[in-house]
């Protein structure tokens, strides 16, 4: 007879010293792991509700400014800077890693109504409601000098907002029209309009650099082209667009800021459609600012909350508010796409976490394998009802939650009367119109 | 000062064919296993290898891994969830390849016992082969012989280390039975009917002649539960924590071990419930009752998930191999039966017995032992995937009292008996996974190792509702739900979204958009659509005869009414 007993080796299973690690042998068979997808299930349930347990994204209040801040910038080159203008004309550059402000600078009477930094970082632009631009030194001003700009530009009108190209030395204001100036010159190279009203906001392309994106009162936005020193087209809306943004990652796609409580993700190339209707605030929404993976973007709003959006949803997944915040004015989310500065109209600069349970600082493999483990496990089970449920839960400050149920009513109630429009007439009297091209009055080339 | 390199020089006027980075089209990747045959490797002395490409891998252990159902037909949806799913299900194929390709690592073979010239195996008797065997497996082999205590019942730990028997007069006891060190030994004053051990080696539940008992590993009586009376038989589900009992007043009552609270107390409605299991695969538990029924159940349903008649008269034993494959069951009728769980839940085999089988348990590679009277046969099967072919038994072997408790060691080539003479460990070989996975249940587990597997296996308990015959529900795709959603929206919006308009032409300059030729392009895409249509119809139209062919077995005068 031929026989064979499993037996085992204890040496090769039990560890020789305490000194050494424990041996754990693997077998992946899937008949020696049951219950494989209700222990993932639980395993995916508990993963969510400890990201809701350990969701504290607010990090600091950069105190300060003596009135509402008006206008954030981003330091090009050092992740730890950020500029910002208020409304009393002081610009402040503050350090974020020790949370203070290093300097301090009396830059207009009147409001900073833009500032921006130059893709060198060695300098800064300022506009305000004096009329005039200003340049001046990113490093403070050496012991015994006074705080005086580089250059100061007298205009003729009120500027209203400015953005440097990301590449030349060329940068580009707006008030009446739109500018773009040489840096050395003290007049504008071309001046670019299409329309009568005023103009709130320019924006180069970070991609596409010749290409530059404003929005005007009178409902619109237009797209112009640097080197032929024309506006190429423009979009109007059915209400005024605040601020747009271009994404740092796809070269023809921006999203807009727009008064009717929405943003819209436009691609360049086809505006008579927007991409994406995002829709989850309850007032206008002043600022928009995108991560720099383009994934994501931020906006801030009138009714005092700023929302993350992911660009291809048109639902927000995360929303940031305090008692303390009042109407948000501005929003910058950082170059390492890891926090998200606001300034708001109560003199106070907001710092956040842009992903509210991450855990901050250096992390072990482990902690990393673990933290990965669970983020594959949340997307895996997202769609189950408990799941979704905890993943989605959000507190909201009792305003803005009673301004949701209204305006759901509101929605509601229009769409039933168009519908009961639809039944009761004719088949194929009244057209139905997508919901987004409803939202575009129309497209000028 | 160097100046800084510039890392990609890109002239100005490209961008017009960079493609957008967001939607990529999910790569399918090619199958490795397939020997692809390309030219001769070349070296620098020359030489090939001969056995060019990557190894292949055996299709049988790929299927092992392979966990998607490709056979269920999915709803239509939308392009994008279809395609995500396509790229899960390349990336699974991918995946079980490699898996299958891990195997190499495993270091144990399991054991075997082979007769030479034709010699049947179930004629070697359990001397023989302890003596054939190294020392240590022999050392495996031991009696206890008990008598005064009355006939005992035993208990395997998870891990398989630890060994829990209870005599029915009272004798509890618990050891290491591999280095025979005992753990506790205490007379409980009390019939004992049932022994289990709980998630680990620490706790112990004893089913006594009033009430369910826990104690301790070292005898300290930790709870008397009172709701659970008169308790015949207990099992443990042990990734739910739950404590199923068996009681002679017709209840089969769910016991949570790690909150302490009862999750159901069922009424079974078959009077006194005395052979009970539990299919490992997925957790429910199997009664046989008087009428030769064997009736399945959850905790989450008042009925029996599924009855099925499994004998002419009562049932006296039932076991389901680890895999909730195959069920094993005997009758007063002298039968055992093994049934198919899986599919059909028919009979796949039968035997006759010339004594009805009291016990049956199935070991972790499908070997099934049954304990008639005072002798314990256990037959095989051909792999591990296969039920046991009942036509000869593998190993027999007599003991020296009428047979009371039978379970094999979990991870060790060992039947360990329970009767009326004490304990028998009987050695049988190949019945054991060789390989365990260190994270599950590992045999030789330190403390901390023990307390921190206790900690992430408390983390990870299956809620009780969860318990149903498909432990993979919760992945597949809720059909159902899908079709309430589209159901809804469609009420809401009074149109469907996701049909596609009517096609309007676009229109074209240079005298191409007359009425004529909008007209023509119109028909060119309903036609295309129509021939679409007619296609898929026809691919239906062999199903639909296929179904209908094995429906009439005889040929019958009505035939020419069928459609």
């Amino acid at each position: 007879m031929k026989v064979k007993m499993l037996s085992r080796n204890p040496d090769s299973y039990v560890r020789e010293t305490k000194l050494d690690l424990q041996r754990v042998p693997r077998n992946y068979d899937p008949t020696l792991h049951p219950f494989e997808v209700p222990r993932e299930y639980v395993r995916a349930l508990n993963a969510t509700k400890l990201e809701r347990v350990f969701a504290k994204p607010f990090l600091a209040s950069l105190d300060g400014h003596r009135d509402g801040v008006s206008c954030l910038a981003k330091h090009p080159k050092s992740l730890a800077t950020v500029l910002s203008g208020a409304c009393d004309g002081e610009v402040r550059i503050w350090n974020l890693t020790k949370r203070k402000c290093i300097r301090m600078i009396q830059a207009h009477e009147g409001f900073v109504r833009g500032i921006c930094t130059r893709f060198c970082g060695t300098s800064f632009f300022t506009v305000g409601d004096d009329k005039t631009v200003k340049q001046w030194k990113m490093d403070g001003p050496s012991y015994g000098e006074e705080e005086e700009p580089l250059h100061t530009i007298l205009g003729k009108t009120v500027y209203t907002g400015i953005d440097h190209h990301w590449k030349e030395a060329v940068f580009a204001t707006c008030g009446q029209q739109v500018d773009i100036w040489d840096e050395q010159r003290t007049s504008p190279i071309c001046s670019m309009t299409w329309g009568f009203d005023s103009i709130s906001s320019v924006k180069f392309n970070p991609i596409e650099t010749f290409l530059l994106g404003s929005c005007a009162s009178d409902r619109n936005i237009v797209l112009y082209d640097m080197r032929q020193a024309t506006p190429l087209k423009k979009v109007i809306l059915d209400m005024r667009t605040n601020t747009i943004c271009w994404n740092p990652m796809e070269a023809f796609i921006f999203t807009a800021a727009n008064e009717d409580y929405n943003l819209y993700t436009f691609d360049m190339r086809a505006l008579d459609t927007p991409l994406m209707i995002h829709m989850d605030h309850v007032s206008a929404v002043l600022d928009v600012d995108y991560s720099p993976t383009g994934k994501d973007f931020v906006s801030a709003s009138f009714d005092k909350s700023i929302r993350i959006f992911p660009v291809d949803k048109s639902r927000s997944r995360e929303v940031y508010h305090t008692k303390r915040m009042q109407h948000v004015i501005c929003v910058k989310w950082t170059s390492d796409s890891k926090y998200i500065m606001c300034g708001s109209d109560e003199m106070n600069i907001r710092l956040w976490k842009a992903n509210a349970s991450e855990k901050l600082g250096v992390l072990t493999s482990r902690e990393k394998a673990a933290t990965d483990y669970n983020q594959r496990l949340k997307e895996k089970f997202q769609h189950h009802p408990h799941i979704k449920r905890i993943s989605r839960h959000r507190h909201l400050p009792k305003s803005i939650y009673s301004q949701i149920q209204e305006q759901r009513i509101m929605k509601e109630a229009r769409r039933r009367k168009e519908l009961n429009r639809i039944k009761h007439s004719k088949p194929g009297s009244v057209q139905r119109v997508s919901e987004k091209k409803k939202r575009v009055v129309a497209v000028v080339k | 000062m160097s100046r800084p390199r510039k890392t990609n020089f890109r002239p100005k006027n490209t961008h017009s064919t960079k493609k957008s980075r967001i939607s990529k089209k999910p790569q399918v990747p090619k199958k490795p296993w397939e020997r692809r045959s390309p030219g001769p490797q070349r070296s620098l002395s020359g030489a090939q290898d001969p056995f060019a490409g990557p190894a292949p891998v055996p299709v049988a252990v790929v299927q092992k891994f392979c966990r998607i159902d490709k056979s269920k037909k999915l709803p239509r949806s939308e392009t994008k969830i279809r395609s995500r799913l396509e790229a899960a299900e390349a990336q699974e194929e991918e995946i079980s390849v490699k898996a299958a390709r891990s195997e190499l690592l495993l270091a144990e073979e399991p054991g075997f016992l082979e007769g030479e010239n034709g010699e049947d195996t179930a004629k070697i008797c359990q001397a023989d082969i302890v003596e054939a065997v190294d020392i240590a497996s022999a050392a495996k082999h031991f009696d206890l012989n008990l008598r005064q205590f009355g006939p005992y019942r035993l208990n395997y730990s998870r891990t398989g280390r630890h060994l829990a028997f209870g005599g029915r007069r009272g004798h509890v006891a618990a050891l290491d039975w591999v280095t025979k060190k005992l753990m506790c030994e205490i007379n409980v004053m009390e019939a004992v009917r049932d022994i289990r051990f709980l998630h680990s080696e620490a706790l112990l539940a004893v089913a006594q002649n009033r009430w369910l008992h826990i104690y301790d590993n070292q005898g300290i009586e930790l709870h008397c539960i009172r709701r659970c009376d008169r308790i015949t038989r207990l099992e443990f589900l042990p990734f739910h924590f739950l404590l199923a009992t068996a009681s002679e007043t017709g209840f089969l009552t769910y016991l949570d071990v790690s909150v302490g609270k009862i999750v159901a107390a069922l009424n079974a409605r078959a009077g006194r419930l005395n052979i009970m299991t539990q299919n490992p695969y997925n957790a429910v538990i199997h009664l046989g009752h008087s009428n030769g029924t064997v009736s399945l159940w959850s905790p989450a349903m008042k009925e029996p998930l599924a009855k099925i008649l499994c004998h002419r008269g009562a049932v006296r034993a039932v076991a389901v191999d680890s895999t909730g494959t195959h069920m094993a069951t005997s009758g007063l009728d002298h039968q055992l039966k093994i049934f198919d769980l899986r599919g059909t839940f028919q009979p796949l085999s039968a035997r006759t017995l010339p004594q009805g089988a009291g016990h049956l348990a199935f070991s972790q590679r499908g070997l099934l032992a049954a304990g008639t009277g005072d002798v314990v046969n256990i037959w095989a099967g051909q792999g591990k995937a296969s039920p046991p072919s009942l036509e000869q038994p593998y190993l027999t072997h007599r003991l020296s009292g009428h047979v009371h408790g039978l379970q094999f060691c979990p991870f060790e080539d060992v039947l360990g008996v329970g009767h009326s003479g004490g304990i028998t460990s009987m050695l049988a070989p190949g019945a054991a996974e060789p390989n365990f996975d260190g994270l599950e249940s590992n045999p030789y587990r330190s403390r901390k190792q023990r307390q921190e597997w206790e900690v992430k296996a408390l983390l990870e308990k299956v809620p009780a509702e969860l318990i149903c015959l498909d432990p993979r529900a919760l992945a597949e795709v809720d059909v159902i739900s899908l079709e309430q959603e589209k159901k809804e929206r469609l009420e809401r919006l009074g149109y469907d979204p996701g049909t596609k308009p009517p096609f309007q032409p676009k229109p074209k300059q240079k005298g191409r958009s007359s009425t004529a030729s909008l007209v023509k392009r119109k028909r060119k895409v309903m036609d295309e659509e129509h021939r679409d249509k007619v296609r898929q119809s026809l691919e239906q139209q062999p199903q639909k005869q296929e179904k209908a062919k094995p429906m009439g077995a005889r040929p019958s005068a009505l035939d020419r009414f069928v459609r």
